[in-house]
């Protein structure tokens, strides 16, 4: 088993999770409603809890300890893509990335549930069952407010047209794609990246929101390579904060 | 250590409740995965409900703290997701104990390919399906909340997972 390339790959699905799971907590006691409210927040508790796992996973791999990796890193020491540390914004922003990386992010468990690497396989199918509530409360939203007033769908149109270069950003590849998918680890971005364009497709055409042409959009990398936008090392400041101030707290 | 069965292990482990739902073991929950006799060591399996399950660490350490007060004195814990927890994995008795508990309990995991079952979740007080889904996130991570058009009231369901 290639080692190197099955790290990458846990270290930037843990990290995506983490990083979101963070953002997705900083709407509670903030939600547009309180429903969202709970929602947001239970969907950064699952987030934040299977990072733990995969750092763990990690951590059996010889890595560090999972609290260590996950607050004592800097920026350019995080594989997470650039579409999770952007700031909430509105609702509207946060509602389509979430419906954007979810929507990526069950497809890619589901993937994964077929890896040789048992423990993460195992976790896969987990997480993929998890995974069903968070693109069930996406795909309910999106279709609801992307066909409900003038506003609604407007808001969500622009925060579509924003955020899509980034979610492209998740299929950035890893140096090990072909490792990856030789050895039956994982099925690989390019292979992720065209189900979750179906995906989206089907889910964007039953609202009147329109989605743009896949070939005028240019991703934007980087995040991947532990280049990141200004908004990574504040989020991971306030976080470590939080840990230093009782290392012991269970996450 | 005299000998000690498995079956008296798991009637042991009874005595273990879900920290959010006090009627429900966690061998009724369905989290106990295996239970091990070695020398004078017993392993116990476990799984979490939730990967992000807070109460997990809290489950473990009242197994130990359980076993320990029956005189088991070595006590190893794994906790793992060889064996993944899906709702259906909870016992005839923990269903019942829910419904007592005022939690409508989870329709079995393989309708769960059809998102529209959490739409019309059985109602635990009139048992009717005249029910609406509010919110598939509840107060808890294994909790959603629907509403009852006949009872007129809300009610909170065990996720099927
Ligand atoms: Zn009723």
């Amino acid at each position: 088993m290639n080692e190197l390339a099955l790290k990458e790959l846990l270290y930037k699905m843990a990290d995506d999770q983490l990083i979101l799971g963070h953002r997705n907590s900083e709407w509670t006691g903030f939600g547009p409603l309180l429903e969202e409210d709970i929602a947001f927040s239970s969907m950064a508790q699952d987030k934040i809890g299977q990072s733990h796992a995969l750092y763990s996973i990690l951590h059996s791999l010889g890595e560090q300890e999972p609290d260590t990796i996950a607050f004592t890193r800097h920026a350019d020491q995080f594989h997470n893509c650039l579409l999770t540390e952007l700031p909430n914004g509105e609702y509207d922003f946060s509602l389509i990335r979430h419906f954007l990386y979810d929507t990526a992010e069950i497809i890619r468990f589901d993937m994964l549930t077929q890896s040789s690497f048992k423990p993460v396989a195992e976790l896969a199918v987990k997480v993929r069952a998890e995974l069903r509530y968070h693109t069930l409360h996406a795909n309910t939203w999106v279709k609801q407010l992307g066909s409900a007033t003038e506003e609604s769908i407007s808001r969500l149109q622009h925060s579509l047209e924003y955020a899509l270069p980034y979610a492209l950003g998740i299929f950035e590849e890893s140096p090990y794609e072909k490792e990856l998918i030789a050895e039956g680890i994982f099925g690989g971005e390019q292979a992720l990246k065209e189900k979750w364009k179906t995906k989206v497709e089907e889910v964007i055409n039953q609202t009147q929101l329109q989605l743009p042409d896949w070939k005028t959009m240019q991703p934007i990398l980087g995040g991947r390579k532990g280049k990141h936008s200004e908004h990574l090392q504040p989020l991971l400041d306030e976080m470590s904060e939080v840990f230093n101030i009782d290392p012991t707290a269970e996450w | 250590m005299q000998t000690i069965s498995k079956e008296k292990i798991y009637s042991w482990l009874e005595e273990v409740k879900d920290p959010e739902i006090p009627v429900l073991s966690l061998v009724d929950l369905g989290v106990i995965t295996g239970v091990g006799i070695e020398d004078e060591t017993v392993h116990i399996e476990m799984t979490p409900t939730f990967v992000g399950c807070p109460a997990m660490d809290m489950m473990k350490q009242e197994v130990i703290e359980v076993l320990n007060k029956h005189g088991v004195e070595n006590v190893s814990v794994n906790i793992s997701f060889k064996e993944p927890w899906s709702s259906d994995k909870i016992s005839a008795k923990g269903r019942q104990a829910l419904k007592q508990f005022g939690l409508a309990p989870p329709p079995p995991g393989n309708l769960f390919t059809d998102i529209d079952i959490l739409e019309h979740a059985q109602c635990p007080r009139c048992n009717g399906s005249n029910t609406d889904l509010k919110n598939p996130f509840g107060p808890t991570l294994c909790r959603s909340i629907h509403y009852c058009n006949d009872c007129k009231e809300a009610f909170e369901q065990f996720k099927p997972l």
